[in-house]
């Protein structure tokens, strides 16, 4: 399965004669044609981000975006004189995305072959085609659930930065400070694409490094002894989107957790032990047992320590028995645990389904 | 020695929480340590006292405090240096 790097996740405008017709400091004037403004909604839609690279005054251009009505669907603008390829990259570095993921437009020859003598991986587009972006493969990515929001999540996730940086007092007091509230629901047919994208992309917190397809996925729904279960985060500063999944086969005697795998977006957040602190007092009060499916990856070595934390181990239990064992596995292992009421967590409120009888 | 683990722990905690906690402080009880500064934790001991924290050490007792943390530490440390090529 490739991870489609075709995909452009960030766009970064030039402004002058390229986002507005005219000069700023020379014309005073500026247009926004509404092909471009209609194009820049468009991609907004998509959950293609967008930022500003250009050389001007930066509150005298800002004010115009603003008045042009389109200042929001920024993030990270550069604004200044700096070459553009540091711009470029001070965006790339700050969303923790890849160069290959940006794409640039420009109507000077000069600024593109800067951008691209320093950053040959960024895709330069000339002004002349940017009515024709909207058409090509790499700004046609599979639209989820979360893309029209992408934009305010990470708007919310630059707040969320500076917050944090200005609060002195411990970890747990700023979590609570941010008023979050986890909701877990049991997924619908609209939600598998999100839950398969974050099966593929977890994989720092994704305990099996199993990917589990569409079809797969449609299949457990129609199972009753199945439960997949999809997890949101919101908070005062605005919304985390799907932040995680969990896959449940119910036995009578224990739960088998075949999949957990949370955003790395959300770990800082404490997501994935609250998860975990949920689940095992669902089980308690169904009088059953845990047992998590795990294969140790090169990479989800927080999922070890998460389980390990919440009490889990890798001693067997009679309740074993009945699950699956052997030759498909490949490698997987158990982590095993006898679940027992766990306080409500103290940073967030979960609101959940009511899991067994 | 263990007096040097557990002052350097100690450092670290309330430098990295603010708040400095005593030795025997039940420290997921008393919310200094979150789930990723427990990963962060884990990460730090290895670095900085270079011995492996894995399997069953990993559980959540061996971090509930300093001293705890810092008895890990030293098993850990006198385990590895009886141990070949370590």
């Amino acid at each position: 399965m490739s991870d489609a790097p075709a995909v452009v996740k960030c766009l970064v405008w030039d402004l002058d004669n390229t986002l507005w017709q005219g000069t700023l400091l020379e014309d005073g004037e500026v247009v926004l044609p509404p092909e471009i403004h209609r194009l820049i909604v468009e991609l907004d839609d998509r959950g293609i981000l967008q930022s500003v690279a250009s050389k001007n005054d930066h509150d005298h251009a800002w004010q115009r975006l603003t008045a042009l009505g389109v200042a929001d669907y920024f993030v990270l603008p550069q604004i200044g004189w700096h070459a553009k390829s540091q711009s470029v990259k001070e965006i790339a570095d700050q969303l923790n995305f890849a160069l290959s993921a940006i794409a640039f437009i420009d109507d000077q020859p000069a600024e593109r072959a800067e951008v691209a003598y320093h950053h040959p991986e960024v895709r330069c587009y000339d002004a002349a085609e940017v009515l024709a972006l909207a058409g090509r493969p790499e700004f046609s990515p599979a639209v989820t659930s979360d893309a029209r929001r992408r934009r305010e999540m990470y708007q919310a996730g630059f707040r969320r930065t500076a917050e944090r940086e200005s609060f002195s007092g411990p970890d747990e007091e700023f979590l609570r400070s941010l008023e979050l509230v986890m909701e877990i629901k049991r997924a619908d047919e609209n939600d598998l694409t999100r839950v398969e994208e974050l099966t593929l992309r977890t994989s720092q917190m994704n305990a099996t490094g199993v990917h589990y397809s569409d079809a797969d996925l449609r299949a457990l729904l129609a199972d009753p002894a199945h439960e997949v279960l999809t997890v949101t985060l919101t908070d005062r500063l605005g919304p985390h989107g799907a932040v995680g999944v969990l896959l449940l086969n119910c036995h009578e005697r224990v739960w088998h957790l075949k999949l957990l795998a949370t955003s790395c977006r959300v770990v800082s957040f404490g997501a994935g032990s609250v998860l975990l602190n949920w689940l095992i007092d669902a089980a308690a009060r169904a009088g059953v047992h845990v047992a998590a499916d795990f294969r140790q990856t090169d990479r989800n070595r927080m999922m070890e320590i998460a389980y390990r934390f919440a009490g889990f181990t890798g001693d067997t239990c009679d309740c074993l028995a009945v699950l699956p064992a052997g030759g498909d596995r490949a490698g997987i292992e158990f982590r095993h645990l006898v679940a027992e009421a766990r306080p409500a967590p103290t940073t967030m409120r979960v609101i959940a389904p009511r899991l067994g009888r | 020695m263990t007096e040097t683990v557990e002052k350097e722990l100690t450092a670290y905690l309330a430098e990295r929480t603010g708040c400095e906690p005593a030795a025997d402080q039940d420290l997921f009880a008393s919310g200094v340590i979150s789930s990723m500064f427990a990963l962060q934790l884990v990460v730090h001991l290895e670095d900085e006292y270079d011995v492996e924290i894995i399997g069953p050490d990993l559980a959540r007792e061996n971090f509930s405090s300093v001293r705890a943390m810092s008895a890990m530490v030293q098993r850990l440390r006198a385990d590895g240096a009886g141990g070949p090529g370590v």
